[in-house]
């Protein structure tokens, strides 16, 4: 029987123990027209072997061409080691470290990744991971309202430059608690939050959300920003790209010494850049960091140094009263199971990459971008949109629909970007690109030269 | 030297304390392209993140040597209550690795997602039959997100049907005091109050209770069944009828589906939402805390509402035969999204292996495993003296001892017997929960172990309570044999220290 050990002999002897005549006697309890007709729309099982060749079928039909595509899940080489290790099957099959004495393993690795997430960031305390970047936006501004103390207003001021979709994910987790989201058009030629459109007049605001780089890869003016909702009297919430703060500067250390406060209050975002495959979109890992003031609002696990009987240190969960599991109706949020093995991934693609490597990786995927963009801004009927420098995504206007040209892009091998048309039909004709450290200069030329040809056939399709 | 080091390195030592400045890794690394930066000077990062700088094999070795301080289903006995921990089938990881579905990036047209798209949609549909529900949506990432789309659905269900055309008036979800604290916490998060009702001496809920609490301000009920106290509620379709009779609807915590696969459905039941783990159920690896995935499926009427996307299968015209993400566009009323893209996809597909090889024979026969090896065992613990929470009734896939009278007499309490299990090398039962059994342990053993296992710790409990007989002081102790010793979780919570700093000299 598909795993499960018993033989005949064991089967017989256990109901013998029990005192019941078969297996079936065991669901006596469950009332008769209550039981089940048989099943019906699940198949008869199937070997090993002839699941294989059916699933490795149909992984084959979607292995898919060079893809340029970020907007929120991007592709780095991810070395060998951080999945072989991460699929050990003491990792792997471990639960949630609840018993600390038995989890010091996976209590320890997350401590670790508490430590590199914080520092990444320059944020005082991480959490030990929330579902993805999307619904780690949705706790921030959660967790805001419940550490601005000050606010009353549940007002949360959100720049348009926030990716759509994280944008309608907030929606649904947080509607149901009486906040409203203002939303801040952004700047048509920077492609960035100008500082002069936020409101003038004071008022009473919960939280300033700053997308680094923003949804279009353009980097915001984060110190302005920060000062201003300080000013404001407003937490800050950065949602950040976890790989550009290699290069750029991070959230902890948002805004000038003048406002009195510096760095951002709470940052979240998606962890899936630090070793997490593109994966058909998940499992990838939300993350969390935040201020020292503000810790006891944090949802999630948060781990913690201790020591034990004999004060040799070791690694508990900690803060356990701020979740449901202690707190039920009180708690932080209803967050249980979270995304231990993501973590564990990232936490050893870090360990591998270094300051160094990661640094690289991000200052690779940064000069790729720029490399790129200057090819294709050569070709007739393409422009670069914004002005504000960017981390290694670009919006680009074609002079024909996104949706077709992507199309002869596919012809030749080629995903060729994110078409930002439908959500921002403002902007006209216009896709977003995404170039990352793995493509090469033959790559690049591939795709200059691929455009340049679609967008004449497209062209001549229109005219025939 | 002592065992305290393994060629040279102290077995706590933290990765950074590996690290040495300037140490690489070479052949992970691409080459230095500073010079091309468009990034102006103010907004270029100043000091490096205090990241590990080790080789290699620092950091093969460490994380090798962490993953062996960890007990895991592949190494150990994991009998840990409510949380389902079977076998992990290596198929089931291995295919959902595969580079066709792991290089896909999630925003690549439909027509390069065929593949993976199409098993999602099997998956859908067996989840459909074995809950008795009439539609899936996958997306939610874990049981907690599955119970939040639930009652968003019921909540978005009573607005849409609200005849004055204002929000509704139902403001209250009743949970049993016995449920799984993400039920009250899911309640909240969607702007219900809860009123908790009690659970009877037998185990069941009580019915008169809850005929009290219900009224116009019910939205609806969270239950659990088997519930989290090991037994079937046996008066299910009456407590069906006096929510639905007062306006509410049902909300069913499939958490663990385990012993009921193929034999009960849910939506038999009379409920109109359900979220399942399949973490727990369908075997996919807990991965030390997730991820997890927490499918819905919903009757007829919260159809409409189901969270997106979802997978839709075209059946006629040009397309039919291929499959595609049903979005806003064809179900306007949905809640909306829970995450960027289509949830904890390759635990879905981990999941969906798991469904194939088992087959509709090997779910039923897997609910008859689980509830044989959890009746068996409580049986077995039963003769060796052990006092049962509910002893008149059936286990289904776990059942609850009570160790009230062992801390009373002798004054050790269920965490001690929990930690000197681990000397014996037994993973811990669940301690303390459900809330309402005093010093409980929450015992699943699960289809997947074999009568020698459930025999040897059988026996194993049996000498801990001899121990206890003889000599209580050394379970309060324990464990003596892992990486260390009971930890101070006080000092953990009153001297927060949450990452490493470098000692200062
Ligand atoms: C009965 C019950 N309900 C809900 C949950 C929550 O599921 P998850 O941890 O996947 O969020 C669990 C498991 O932890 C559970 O056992």
């Amino acid at each position: 029987m598909p795993f499960i050990p018993h033989t005949k002999e064991d089967t017989q002897s256990m109901l013998d123990v029990i005192g019941a005549k078969s297996i079936e006697d065991l669901f006596d309890e469950i009332p008769v027209e209550l039981r089940a007709k048989p099943l019906e729309n699940v198949p008869a099982g199937r070997s090993e072997m002839a699941v294989n060749r059916l699933v490795r079928q149909r992984a084959a039909e979607d292995v898919q061409p060079l893809c340029f595509i970020g907007a929120g899940a991007y592709e780095h080489h991810i070395p060998a080691a951080v999945w072989e290790l991460t699929t050990r099957g003491e990792f792997y099959t471990a639960y949630t470290p609840y018993q600390a004495e038995a989890s010091q393993g996976t209590l320890q690795l997350l401590y670790e990744f508490q430590t590199m997430m914080a520092e990444l960031t320059a944020m005082d305390v991480s959490n030990a991971s929330l579902y993805d970047g999307a619904s780690s936006l949705a706790e921030a501004v959660l967790m805001a309202v419940r550490a601005n103390r000050k606010s009353k207003s549940k007002r949360i001021l959100v720049p348009r430059t926030v990716h759509p979709t994280y944008l309608k994910v907030v929606k649904t987790i947080t509607q149901h608690q009486g906040i409203t989201l203002e939303m801040l058009d952004y700047d048509i030629d920077g492609g960035h939050l100008n500082i002069d459109t936020l409101p003038s007049e004071p008022g009473d605001f919960t939280a300033l959300i700053i997308p680094q780089p923003n949804f279009f890869g353009v980097l915001e003016d984060v110190d302005a920003l920060t000062d201003w909702a300080h000013a404001h009297g407003a937490l800050v919430i950065g949602v950040v790209n976890p790989m550009a703060m290699a290069l750029i500067t991070p959230p902890g250390e948002w805004g000038t010494e003048e406002a009195g406060i510096k760095g951002a209050d709470i940052v979240c975002g998606e962890g899936q850049p630090l070793g997490v495959p593109l994966s058909s979109g998940g499992p990838y890992f939300g993350f969390m960091c935040c201020a020292q003031k503000h810790v006891r609002q944090m949802p999630g696990r948060i781990i913690g140094a201790t020591n034990d009987l004999d004060g040799k240190p070791g690694y508990t969960l900690t803060l356990q009263a701020r979740e449901q599991h202690i707190r039920r109706s009180k708690a932080t949020s209803n967050i249980c199971t979270n995304q231990g093995l993501l973590t564990t991934a990232a936490t050893i693609y870090m360990s591998l990459m270094g300051p160094e490597g990661l640094r690289r990786t991000a200052a690779n995927s940064h000069a790729n971008s720029c490399t790129l963009t200057k090819q294709l801004n050569a070709i007739d009927g393409v422009e670069t949109i914004f002005s504000r420098p960017g981390f290694h995504e670009k919006v680009l206007r074609l002079n024909k629909p996104v949706k077709e040209v992507l199309s002869a892009l596919e012809d030749r091998g080629i995903l060729g970007g994110y078409d930002l048309s439908a959500e921002f039909p403002e902007l006209g004709n216009a896709l977003l690109v995404c170039v990352t450290e793995t493509k090469t200069e033959e790559d690049l030329q591939h795709y200059a030269s691929s455009l340049q040809e679609a967008l004449q056939e497209t062209l001549a399709e229109v005219s025939a | 030297m002592s065992p305290e080091f393994t060629s040279g390195i102290k077995s706590n030592q933290l990765i950074f304390e590996h690290s040495a400045t300037g140490r690489t890794n070479g052949a992970q690394m691409v080459e230095d392209v500073a010079s091309a930066s468009e990034i102006p000077e103010g907004l270029l990062r100043k000091t490096p993140p205090m990241l590990p700088e080790v080789s290699e094999m620092d950091a093969v070795r460490h994380y090798t040597r962490l993953s062996q301080k960890n007990f895991s289903i592949d190494t150990q006995f994991y009998p840990l209550g409510s949380c389902t921990m079977k076998h992990n089938p290596r198929a089931c990881n291995t295919l959902a690795l595969l580079p066709g579905f792991l290089g896909r990036h999630p925003l690549a047209p439909e027509r390069f997602g065929q593949g993976v798209m199409a098993c999602l949609w099997e998956l859908q549909e067996i989840l459909k039959d074995v809950t008795g529900m009439t539609a899936v949506s996958l997306s939610p990432m874990a049981g907690a997100q599955g119970e939040f789309a639930g009652v968003a659905m019921i909540r978005a269900y009573h607005d849409a049907n609200n005849t004055s055309g204002n929000k509704s008036e139902r403001s209250e979800i009743i949970c049993p005091d016995a449920a799984h604290g993400t039920n009250p916490a899911t309640a909240t998060m969607c702007g219900y109050k809860v009123r908790e009702i009690p659970t009877n001496t037998d185990g069941d809920i009580d019915v008169e209770a809850l005929k009290e609490v219900v009224g116009p301000q019910t939205a609806g009920i969270m239950l659990t069944n088997p519930s989290t106290l090991g037994v079937f509620d046996r008066r299910i379709k009456e407590i069906a009828q006096i929510v639905h009779d007062a306006g509410g609807l049902l909300y069913y915590d499939g958490a663990n589906l385990n012993a009921i696969l193929g034999k009960v459905k849910p939506g038999d039941m009379g409920f109109d939402v359900i979220h399942m783990n399949l973490h727990k159920t369908f075997s996919t690896p807990h991965g030390g805390g997730g991820p997890g995935a927490g499918p819905v499926g919903v009757s007829e009427r919260l159809k409409p509402f189901m969270p997106i996307p979802v997978v839709g299968k075209d059946v006629v015209g040009k397309d039919e035969g291929s499959f595609r993400w049903l979005t806003e566009t064809d179900l306007p009323q949905s809640i909306g999204r829970l995450s960027a893209h289509m949830g904890n996809t390759g635990v879905l597909i981990r999941a969906y292996v798991y469904a194939l090889l088992l087959g509709r024979e090997g779910m039923v026969r897997t609910a008859d495993y689980a509830t044989l090896n959890a009746n068996y065992l409580m049986a077995r613990l039963a003769q060796a003296g052990f006092d049962m929470a509910l002893p008149s009734r059936r286990a289904t896939h776990e059942f609850i001892l009570t160790l009230k009278r062992q801390a009373k007499d002798q004054g050790v309490t269920a965490m001690d017997f929990a930690t000197r299990l681990l000397d014996y090398g037994f993973h811990a039962p669940t301690t303390y929960f459900p809330l309402i059994v005093p010093e409980c342990l929450l015992i699943e053993p699960t289809e997947t172990e074999s009568k020698e296992t459930l025999d040897a710790f059988a026996d194993v409990m049996k000498t801990i309570q001899e121990e206890a007989d003889a000599n209580p002081e050394l379970l309060k102790d324990a464990p003596y044999t892992l990486p260390v010793r009971r930890l101070d979780d006080v000092k953990a919570a009153r001297e927060l220290n949450l990452k490493y700093s470098p000692a200062k000299d």
